[in-house]
């Protein structure tokens, strides 16, 4: 399952399936557009404040992020 | 405009989830590797990846290059092999710390005193993970693990020390929380003839944490985050401060001739000269 937090220009997909809830998106996320659910699963609760630096993407270890520019032109 | 190429080209999607740990870095560095090699834009069928056994040795497995999955610590054997085989072929061999260390320790000095073109790329984990967390020779000093229930009495290795002793062209060490700057080093290893080295500091919440680091796999994170300092901090601190931390950056870099340019050039010589003719 996917889940999306839209914004203008950039969306975060998160696999449910894939992430094993480590934290590390949650944790390092300088904009705190993160926040964990009951059971530690990240919601994407700020997308607004998402810089696409893409840290999240490159430090999850399960490959469950992706951040994807929707109108770059 | 040329179309950039994606990890995807060089990361195997269908075969997720991948089979390591919550909190295990090898993910992250997988990405960096697959990240790399993309940026070189080299094609995924002129890489080869070997590997040996232990937890990051299953890596193989998430690659679309061309893949050797060999016996435990001989990677750079294989390698080696790979690479004499053909040339053309850019070889990475990756290995953890148990694997390039203990099991593979004499492959990894001869690899580096050779200068073979190879890569090594070694995911340090200070620990065996995949046998369930009994030291290794990169584990620190009085660290808890399995073998060691009260504290290992055995000094770790310093593996890019290791390297740089013996002879390798390009050392260099990250972590997987330094995630830009390991992708860096991984691709200036890959353009770089002869043996070259990336330490990839890892995460191994599941043992090595477990037994060392109280907390989940963002303390064992911050663990490996603070255990690293850039050069320039790290000459600055005094004896006690060094032993307690690992020095990060690209440690070597140089230009000694690779096996195979050698071995050419020796070999052209002993044909001119009339020996070595005999075949």
């Amino acid at each position: 399952m996917t889940k999306t937090g839209e914004d203008k220009d950039v969306t975060i997909h998160i696999d449910e399936a894939l992430c094993k809830r480590c934290g590390f998106c949650i944790e390092y996320c300088n904009k705190k557009v993160y926040e964990a659910d009951k059971d530690g699963m990240p919601l994407v609760k700020n997308p607004e404040e998402c810089t696409n630096c893409r840290l999240c993407e490159l430090r999850c270890p399960d490959f469950a992020i992706r951040v994807e520019v929707v109108n770059n032109e | 405009m040329a179309v950039k190429l994606s990890y995807r080209e060089y990361f195997k999607e269908e075969a997720l989830p991948l089979m390591w740990c919550a909190g295990c870095g090898n993910g992250i560095l997988l990405r960096a590797i697959t990240d790399a090699l993309a940026d070189l834009e080299i094609p995924p069928h002129q890489v080869v990846v070997s590997t040996g056994i232990g937890c990051w040795g299953k890596a193989d497995d998430y690659m679309k290059t061309h893949g050797f999955h060999g016996s435990h610590g001989r990677a750079l054997a294989f390698g080696t092999g790979i690479k004499l085989g053909n040339p053309d072929l850019h070889v990475l061999a990756l290995m953890g710390d148990g694997d390039a260390l203990a099991i593979g320790g004499n492959h990894f000095i001869h690899a580096a005193r050779r200068n073979i073109d190879i890569t090594a790329i070694i995911s340090n984990n200070f620990t065996y993970g995949m046998t369930g967390g009994q030291y290794s020779p990169t584990t620190p000093l009085s660290y808890k693990t399995t073998t060691s229930p009260v504290g290992v009495a055995e000094p770790a290795f310093d593996v890019c020390g290791l390297a740089e002793e013996c002879g390798a062209n390009y050392v260099a060490r990250s972590t997987v929380y330094h995630v830009t700057q390991l992708k860096r080093f991984i691709a200036a290893a890959i353009q770089k003839k002869g043996f070259t080295v990336v330490e990839a500091i890892n995460t191994c919440p599941t043992h090595f944490g477990r037994r060392n680091i109280p907390g989940d796999s963002v303390e064992m994170m911050e663990y490996v985050k603070n255990l690293s300092v850039p050069k320039s901090r790290y000459e600055k601190m005094d004896e006690e401060e060094k032993a307690k931390h690992l020095v990060t950056g690209e440690l070597v870099n140089k230009d000694r001739p690779d096996f195979l340019s050698v071995y050419r050039e020796i070999n052209s010589v002993e044909s001119e000269s009339g020996r070595g003719e005999g075949k």
